[in-house]
Parts: C-alpha cells; structure tokens; sequence
C-alpha cells in the first residue's frame, strides 16, 4: 500500500471560514500532520462539535462525524472504544470544549481514551457572531458585553494541565508546520492528546498581533514529563510558550480495560445461571 | 393453587433476598410466578416489601390480596395487615411483636427469630434466611430446594457464610409446628427467573448489543450493574459516563463505528439524552434507548412506578424526530422486545426507545428458557463501496433506508452530519434538502409500519368478536388488565383487550380492526395526563374512558375489574 500524498486527504469542499481565520491554518497543520503520520484517510475519524470548528470534518476524505455542540468527546470516546485502532481527532472549541461541553473534559483525561483533541480557543463566540466565552478576558467589548466582559477568563492550559491531561501541547496557526507537529505528536501520543491551538478571529477577536509579538517556540531543554515545569511555563506573563508541554505515560483507557480478568463465557452459560 | 406472599420489613434486614429466595424456590417447583418489590430511596432504613404470586394456573400480576404476611418488624405489620385476606396468615418475629397483640389474625405464626440468630446461630444477619426457611415450609416449599437455591444465591459470598446460611435454612424449617408443615406438589420447570432489567440485559447481548454508555440511576442501574458482569465477557464493553449525554453519545459513537449499542435510564436521564436522541435520529445512526421509567416530573418518585414518560419517548425533543417506541408488558417479552428493539434499529438506522417502568424493571417473572439458536438477527444493510469518493451516505431511497458503511472501509468515507444535509452527507440548508431529506426519514417510518403490520410482537390480546366492550393498554399495565380481563370472561363478561407494544409507528391497521364495532374503550393507565388515551384520540376517531393512578404503584386487577363490571 502506497502512502497517501499530502492532497490526498483535503476532499473537494472547501469551508467559507472569513478571511484571515485562523481555522485555514489549522485545516492545512491537520492535513500536514496526516501526511507526516502516513495515516491511511479510512483509518482516521475527524469529530467536531458546533462552532467555526463544526465543519472541519467535511474538509478531509477521512471518516467524519459533526456532532452537537459540546459533544465531541463523548462521540469520540464511544468510537475509540468500539474501534481502538482508529485514529481519532475532535475539533472543538473555546465555547465547545469548555462552556457547553466544560464537564466532559476531565474524564476523559481520568480514563486517558486514545484519541486527540484539537481545541480552537479565539476567545469569541464567533460563528454565533462575537459573544464572550469563557476565555474572553475581562473587560472586552463584545455584541453581548457592551460595557466590557465581567467575567475572568479560565486558561485552558493550565485547566488542562490540572485536569491531569496526559498529553498536553499548545500552537498557533501563525506557524503551521510548528502546530502540524504539534498535531502529529499528539494523534502518535497513546492516551489522550488534548492540542490547545491559539486561534485569532480577525472579525469578532483579533489577536493575531498579540499573538505574533508573544508567542515563542518551547526549547529543546524543557522536560515535558515534568509536571512541575510545566506548571512554571503556563505561568509565565511576558510570552506565550508554545509547543509539547505535557507528554507522560499512562495507562490507556483501552489498556486498563484489557487488564480486566479474561472472563470469556458462552451466552448459554450466561443464561443457565438465571436458573 | 394461588398464592401471593408479601415480605416485609425494615430496609436492610434483608427482605429482598428473602423474596428472592423464596421466588426462585417456587419457580424451581414448577410454579408460575410473578414478584413486585418496593424499597425506600434511603440505603439503609425506611420500610420496603417484595411480594411474591406463586400459582399453577397464571401469574400474571402481583395480585390484590395476600395468603401470607411475612413481617420483619411491627412497622410491617401494622401497616400491611390490612391487604391480608379473612383467611390469611402471618409469620411474625416474636423479639419484635408480642404473641398476644391484638391486631394479629388467628392465623399468626413465628418464632423468636431475632434471638435464634443470635444465640443458636452465632450469626445475627441470617435472621432474614431463618425467617424465609420458616416461611417455606409453611408453603410446602420442601428444604432441598430451598438449599440449592441459596447456595445459588449465596456461593459467591465463601464457605463460611454459605455455611451459616444453611444451618439457619435447617433451623428454620425445624421451627415450624408439625400441623403447619405443607407440601406443594412438585413439577419441576426449565425456566429461569428474571426481572424486566435481566431480560433486557440478556436480550442485548443475544441481539448482539457489545458496547453500554449508562450512568447509574434508579430504577435502571441494575442494567448498568449486570451487563458491567457479563458483556466483558461476550467481548463488549461497558462505559460509565459521567453524565447521561456521554452515555448516550458513547453509545451513538461505538454504533457509528459498527457496534451494536444500547444506553438505560430514567425519566430525568431520558431528558438530558433527548438532544442527542435527535442527533441519531438525523445522523441515522442506530441505538437503543432504554427508558425505566419512574413517578413524577423533576426529581419525582425515584423508586416507585408511573407510565408518565410516553409523550416525551414519542414526541421529545426539538424538530421532527422519527424514533421508534416499544413498550415490553411482561419480564419475558422485555427480552423479546430488546431483541427487536436492536433489529429495529439496524433496519431503519434510527434510535429505538424502549419504555418500562419501575414495576416491569423489577418484578420477576418466570420464563421458559429462550432457545438461543434460533432468534432472528438483523443487521444494517452494508454499502456496496465501488468508486472512490463518491459514497453517498444518505442517499435517498423507496423505502428510506441508505446502505451504511463503517469507519475502517475504504471507499466508505463520509462525515455522520447532525445538521441537514444531502445525500452524500454534506451539510445542506437548502429547502429542497431540508423536504427532501425530512421525507426520506420519515419514510423509513411508513416502511415499518407497512413491514411490521403483522408482526406477532406488536400486541398481547384476548380477542372476543361479539364484544361491545374493550380495554387498551401499553406496558407493565399488561400483567394486571390481562388478569382482570380472564376473570371478567369467567363472569361471562363480553370484553376483548388489546396491549400495544409498538407504539411508534402505531400500527394502525390492527388496531382500526379491532375497534370496529366497539361501544366503549377503557384504557387504563399509571399517569394523570392519560398519555395513551390521548395518542389513541390523535389517531382514531375514540373517546376512551379513563382509568388513571398516580400512586407510584401498579394497577391491581381489582381496580380494573371494577371498571369492565360497571360498563357491562
């Protein structure tokens, strides 16, 4: 079997993102990060939830699913366990993955399900145009905070990172072939890859300048099994570190079933025992 | 031979497994039975009873009277005593209620068990066995049954205990005096004894159900409990979500990828999963959806029975949803109704609802042994996958249904989409999509009505084609209309009845049928809002009489007897 080349795995639609999203970047880092993996399209499901994110699936010639809003993880936990040796990508975001759908984060970090997650965080309800979610830092104007957000901002990261999230990593679409790695990384991780992506919205929450001016590439040097360094880098103010920063070894939630005793038994035996 | 035993007493002295005991060892003497049970939603405390109808004839309910009081405490007994017939007998525990108390009938039988326990047996918690033994031989139940029973039952807790409880099975048949000693004819059966929730259980994993989303919850969670036991086992497997949305959504996302799924629940769990019932319903993705369903809106009456769930398993949620709904009237065709419940959803790619109650989930009945070699198995129409990138997923059809392919299959690739779409799965707002795409589902709807018009599993009746007088009912409500409808024809009452298990799509034809020339229509059922009887005025020209309860217990036969002998 010949591995795909690398635009074997956009499909023929094309979604009408505004321009400048940072959603186009991350569609092309997705389609890198399959290549470098040589993932056969049939093998790979792409779950997305409601939001900008929502029509990702359609971009690719994998498998699919569009899901409700908030309820990616769900949808992929019950495929990764029914199909373990799929390889499985939930798109969601800031509104998605933490308002909405906040509850099912830390358990599937708890049961470490083979699959990544890529979550989209501009900091906007953007498709239902310009709301504040809950990464919108305190004090911006949106349609919905007039007089400025009253609400703090939760940082993904760091929630991610104490919910204990085996695989953990943070990019930007401003450098694609970084974030593609990144994607890569987290798909090849065993457990569950949580890819924190910061997503400028140039129409509702522009922060690709911001971005650009803070963000900067974690060295070679930084231990990502150590969690204490971890928690140092997410505290960081002046820049915005990028790249692995959380990668350990544990248990996958197909592993630990596995580790159930081998009870195999017959239907008939099983019904013999209601006598 | 007709016998309805009521157990009770304080919860966590071990009523329920007395019952428990005493049923198995009655079916193991070849009697047809049948068990209702209550408890308090406290673990430990408050009062609960199991009752017990043991007859040679039928058992179809719980029955109305009782033979045979066995009361744990004075709570029990005091509060039970007025459902024993002028002839009925107590077993009493004598530390607990004085021999010469006032309020006993002539026939108050019992012993000191509380302090036998103690002081013959060293061992305080088999007070319960003690008291089953000792009522087993009052029935004629004979010892060496009821030996292997517990050691059924009990094996699993080590010799020690197993021991214990079989000294204190010993002593309690010793207990009883010589002219109360009883023999019951023995004929001993091939059935096994379950409840609703077993049945289902064990109709999943015949139908080839390998993966459970469920989120505990009274009364369902025994599903979540046994098939956590067995479906590892089959090679499925089990997931807890931490809330009823991941169950189900784990449950639609193993189906996409092949597997056969179910999810269980109560009333408050069915709300939070009415959102992504929809999602299946528009992705045609196919799962089975359980639904034990308890009293009350909001929180309600965790542990008691009602029959308030039918609008919202029919018509919840937003948009139009074609869902089918089945609704098993006894433990046996709860099996036969689970199985179905899986083909269904195979055939037609939609969510499949199937609707018990408290009562239904955790009664147990009876059933002859399911000859498991037999049972028809159907499976999703598979996708003939020959040109590249152009499978189309949903592609519109005479009869609804679009071959499916799974995650995996080249060739097969297509987005599951939970907004409309066309035919390739592509997300569509166009009118014409929307028309098109809402039609082709619904179709899928009319294609089973038309295919399982004449399917034997639809009704349970007792037909009588001079009858001016019918009652209609859908569930658990089966077991005690039937009886009541047995009895009025013994009367020489002209009634036929009719119990609907498919409730969506209602299978028209028949029922039409079967109304033509009737004067009056009861239907009786658990809910204040007449939820059926309003489904049956929607779709045929009827003014049913009411017969409605909202007290978190079943109907008895009496309460429908009453009505039929009124109109007659």
């Amino acid at each position: 079997m010949t591995t795909p080349g690398i635009g074997e795995y956009r499909s023929d639609y094309n979604p009408s993102w505004c321009p400048g999203c940072g959603d186009y970047g991350v569609l092309k880092s997705i389609e890198m990060a399959f290549h470098e993996l040589a993932l056969l399209p049939e093998q790979v499901v792409v779950v997305s939830g409601i939001g900008c994110n929502g029509r990702f699936p359609h971009g690719f010639t994998t498998y699919g699913f569009h899901t409700l809003h908030g309820r990616v993880l769900p949808i992929a936990q019950g495929i990764s366990m029914a199909k373990p040796r799929l390889s499985i990508v939930g798109i969601s975001g800031d509104g998605d993955a933490f308002a909405i759908g906040g509850g099912h984060l830390p358990h599937a970090a708890r049961r470490n399900p083979d699959l990544a997650c890529i979550v989209l965080d501009n900091g906007i309800y953007a498709q239902t145009k310009g709301q504040p979610s809950p990464t919108t830092s305190l004090g911006v104007k949106t349609k919905a905070s007039p007089t400025g957000n009253q609400e703090d901002p939760i940082d993904i990261s760091q929630l991610a990172l104490a919910y204990h999230v085996s695989f953990l990593a943070r990019g930007f679409p401003g450098k694609p072939n970084h974030l593609a790695h990144l994607i890569a990384e987290g798909i090849k991780h065993r457990g569950f890859a949580l890819i924190h992506v910061l997503n400028p919205c140039p129409t509702f929450h522009d922060t690709w300048k911001e971005y650009s001016a803070k963000i900067s590439e974690i060295g070679p040097e930084y231990d990502a099994t150590d969690l204490e360094a971890a928690r140092k880098l997410l505290e960081e103010k002046d820049k915005i570190p990028i790249g692995v920063i959380v990668k350990q070894d544990r248990p996958t939630q197909e592993e630990r079933a596995e580790i159930a005793p081998d009870s195999s038994s017959d239907i008939k035996s099983i019904f013999a025992s209601f006598r | 031979m007709d016998l309805t035993v009521r157990l009770a007493g304080e919860s966590g002295d071990g009523v329920i497994l007395a019952g428990e005991i005493l049923t198995y060892a009655l079916s193991r003497m070849g009697l047809k039975i049948f068990t209702f049970r209550t408890y308090p939603s406290s673990i430990r405390g408050g009062q609960c009873m199991y009752q017990i109808r043991a007859s040679d004839w039928h058992a179809y309910s719980q029955g109305d009277t009782l033979d045979l009081l066995v009361a744990f405490d004075t709570e029990a007994a005091s509060s039970n005593l007025k459902d024993l017939k002028p002839d009925g007998g107590v077993i009493f525990d004598q530390d607990r209620i004085p021999r010469d108390d006032p309020t006993l009938p002539k026939r108050a039988l019992g012993a000191p068990f509380t302090s036998i326990a103690k002081n013959e047996l060293s061992f305080p918690k088999a007070r319960n066995i003690i008291i089953a033994a000792y009522a087993a031989g009052t029935i004629g139940i004979s010892e060496t049954i009821m030996k292997e029973v517990i050691t059924g039952k009990l094996g699993s807790r080590g010799e020690a205990v197993l021991n214990k409880n079989i000294s204190a099975t010993e002593l309690g048949f010793k207990l009883v005096p010589k002219e109360e000693i009883r023999t019951l004819p023995t004929g001993e059966t091939n059935k096994i004894v379950l409840s609703g929730n077993q049945a289902i259980v064990l109709g999943a994993i015949a139908a080839g159900c390998r993966f459970y989303g469920g989120y505990p919850i009274t009364p369902a969670s025994d599903i979540l409990e046994l098939l956590s036991d067995l479906l590892p086992g089959v090679g499925g497997r089990v997931f807890q979500g931490e809330d009823e949305i991941t169950s189900i959504g784990a449950a639609i996302g193993a189906s996409y990828a092949g597997t056969k799924a179910m999810t269980a629940t109560s009333g408050p769990g069915f709300s939070l999963m009415t959102e992504m019932i929809g999602m299946a319903s528009m992705a045609e993705i196919p799962v089975v959806i359980v639904d034990a369903q308890r009293g009350g809106p909001s929180t309600g009456l965790p542990t008691k029975t009602e029959q308030s769930d039918l609008n919202q398993a029919m018509f919840g949620g937003h948009g139009d949803v074609p869902r089918i709904v089945l609704a098993p009237g006894s433990v046996e065709d709860c099996f036969y109704q689970t199985i179905r419940a899986f083909n269904l959803a195979e055939r037609y790619q939609l969510p499949v609802i199937l609707l018990t109650d408290q009562s239904l989930a955790q009664c147990t009945e009876g059933v002859p042994l399911p000859d498991i070699d037999n049972l028809q198995i159907v499976n999703r129409e598979k996708a003939n996958l020959v040109d590249e990138g152009k499978f189309r997923r949903y592609a519109v059809t005479d009869n609804g249904v679009s071959p499916i392919s799974t995650p995996g299959e080249i060739r097969g690739e297509y987005v599951a989409e939970s907004a409309e779409h066309d035919e390739r799965g592509r997300v569509n707002f166009t009118t014409n999509a929307h028309s098109q795409m809402t039609a082709k589902r619904f179709r899928k709807l009319e294609t089973a009505e038309r295919e399982l018009a004449d399917d034997p599993l639809n009704f349970t009746e007792v037909d009588d084609r001079e009858a001016k007088l019918a009652v209609m009912g859908w569930g658990s409500t089966q077991a005690a209309i039937h009886e009541a409808v047995l009895k009025s024809k013994e009367k020489r009452i002209r009634v036929k009845w009719l119990q609907c298990k498919l409730l969506s799509p209602l299978p028209r034809k028949k029922i039409n049928t079967f109304l033509e020339g009737v004067d009056h229509v009861v239907v009786p059922e658990l809910n204040y809002t007449s939820q059926f009887a309003n489904l049956l005025r929607m779709n045929f020209a009827i003014e049913p009489i009411l017969i409605t309860k909202t007290e978190g217990m079943p109907f008895t036969p009496g309460e429908i007897i009453r009505k039929i002998e009124e109109l007659a």
